[in-house]
C-alpha cells in the first residue's frame, strides 16, 4: 500500500475523526493534533489496514481510545484549564446572547452528557452511522447503544424545554 | 409530511428506535422550517447536528513526522561525545609531556649535582697529584 492508496482510503473520513476528537477533547487545536497523530498512527500500521474490512470503524475506535487517553493524561496533569478556557471562548460572554443562541445551547448540553453518550450522539445523530457500525466501534451491545442514545436524546430535549420555559417566563 | 406522522416519528426518535432513513425525514422536516411550536426544541437539535456536520478538518495530513528537535538532540550528543573523547586525548598528551618534562628536569638536576661533586673530587685529586710530584722530586 503506497501513500496515495492510503490517502484514498483514509481521507473520506478525516472530518469524522476530527469532529469526534473535537467532541471529546473540546478544543479545536487539540482535536487537530489528535487527528494528525491518529492518521500518522494509521499510516504506520498500514500493513495491518489491508486486513481490516472496515477501516473507518477501526479508525473511529482508535479515535475514541486515543481521546480517552488524552483526557486521562490531561486530568492526571491537572490541565483541565484548557476545558474551561474553551467554554468561555465559545459561549458568548453576554448571557443574554447565550439564551438566544439555542444552537449553541445544544452544544453545551451535549458537553454535559457522560462521555459515552456524547460519542453515541456524535456517531448517530451527526455522522449518521448504522447501529451495527456503532456497536462495532464502541464494542457495545446494540441494546446498550440504544438505551444510551435514547437517554441522551431525552436529556437534551428536557433541558432544552426547561431553558425555553425559563426564557419565556 | 403531516404533523401526526412527525410526532410519531419524534416519539420513536426519543426511544432510539428510528432508522437512519426516518431520522433523515425528521432532519429535513425540522431544518426546512415551519415547525410546530411544541416541537421547537427538536428544530434546535437538528439544526445543531447539521451545522456541526459542516465542520471539516482543514489542515493537510502529514504522514512523515516532523521531529527535527529529537534528531538534533541525537546529533548534539554525538558531537558532545566526540568533543569529550578529543579533549581526553589531548589532555592525556599534555599530561604526558608535562610528566616527561618534570622527569627530564629531575634527571638533569641530578646529573648537574653529580658533575659538580665530581669536579670537587677531581680538584682534590689534582692537589693530591701535586703533593705526590713534590714528594717524588724530593725523594729523587
Amino acid at each position: 500500500m503506497n501513500q496515495s492508496d492510503f490517502l484514498k482510503v483514509v481521507l473520506p473520513f478525516k472530518d469524522k475523526v476530527f469532529r469526534l476528537a473535537k467532541r471529546l477533547l473540546v478544543s479545536t487545536e487539540e482535536a487537530e493534533d489528535a487527528t494528525q497523530e491518529l492518521f500518522f498512527k494509521l499510516w504506520k500500521s498500514k500493513d495491518k489496514i489491508a486486513d481490516y474490512n472496515n477501516v473507518e470503524a477501526f479508525a473511529m475506535t482508535m479515535t475514541k481510545n486515543y481521546c480517552y487517553d488524552r483526557l486521562k493524561s490531561k486530568q492526571a496533569s491537572n490541565l483541565t484549564l484548557v476545558h474551561n478556557n474553551y467554554k468561555q471562548k465559545d459561549t458568548p460572554l453576554d448571557t443574554q446572547l447565550e439564551y438566544q443562541d439555542s444552537v449553541n445551547q445544544v452544544h453545551l448540553l451535549i458537553e454535559k452528557l457522560p462521555e459515552q453518550q456524547q460519542i453515541i450522539i456524535q456517531l448517530r445523530d451527526i455522522e449518521e452511522y448504522d447501529f451495527d457500525e456503532i456497536c462495532k466501534m464502541l464494542d457495545m451491545k446494540p441494546t446498550a447503544v440504544r438505551v444510551a442514545l435514547s437517554r441522551a436524546r431525552k436529556t437534551i430535549r428536557e433541558e432544552l424545554t426547561k431553558k425555553h420555559n425559563y426564557g419565556v417566563s | 409530511m403531516e404533523l401526526a406522522n412527525i410526532e410519531k416519528l419524534v416519539e420513536k426518535y426519543l426511544d432510539a428506535a428510528t432508522t437512519l432513513q426516518e431520522e433523515t425525514t425528521l432532519k429535513n422536516y425540522f431544518i426546512e422550517g415551519s415547525v410546530a411550536p411544541h416541537l421547537q426544541e427538536y428544530a434546535h437539535m437538528f439544526t445543531y447536528f447539521a451545522t456541526i456536520k459542516g465542520e471539516t478538518y482543514t489542515k493537510t495530513i502529514e504522514l512523515e513526522p516532523k521531529k527535527p528537535k529529537r534528531s538534533n538532540y541525537k546529533w548534539l550528543s554525538v558531537a558532545a561525545s566526540i568533543v569529550l573523547l578529543f579533549s581526553v586525548f589531548i589532555g592525556k598528551q599534555e599530561y604526558e609531556r608535562y610528566q616527561a618534562l618534570k622527569q627530564f628536569e629531575q634527571i638533569s638536576k641530578g646529573l648537574r649535582l653529580l658533575s659538580q661533586n665530581l669536579k670537587k673530587g677531581e680538584q682534590a685529586v689534582a692537589t693530591l697529584y701535586t703533593y705526590e710530584n713534590t714528594v717524588n722530586k724530593i725523594l729523587k
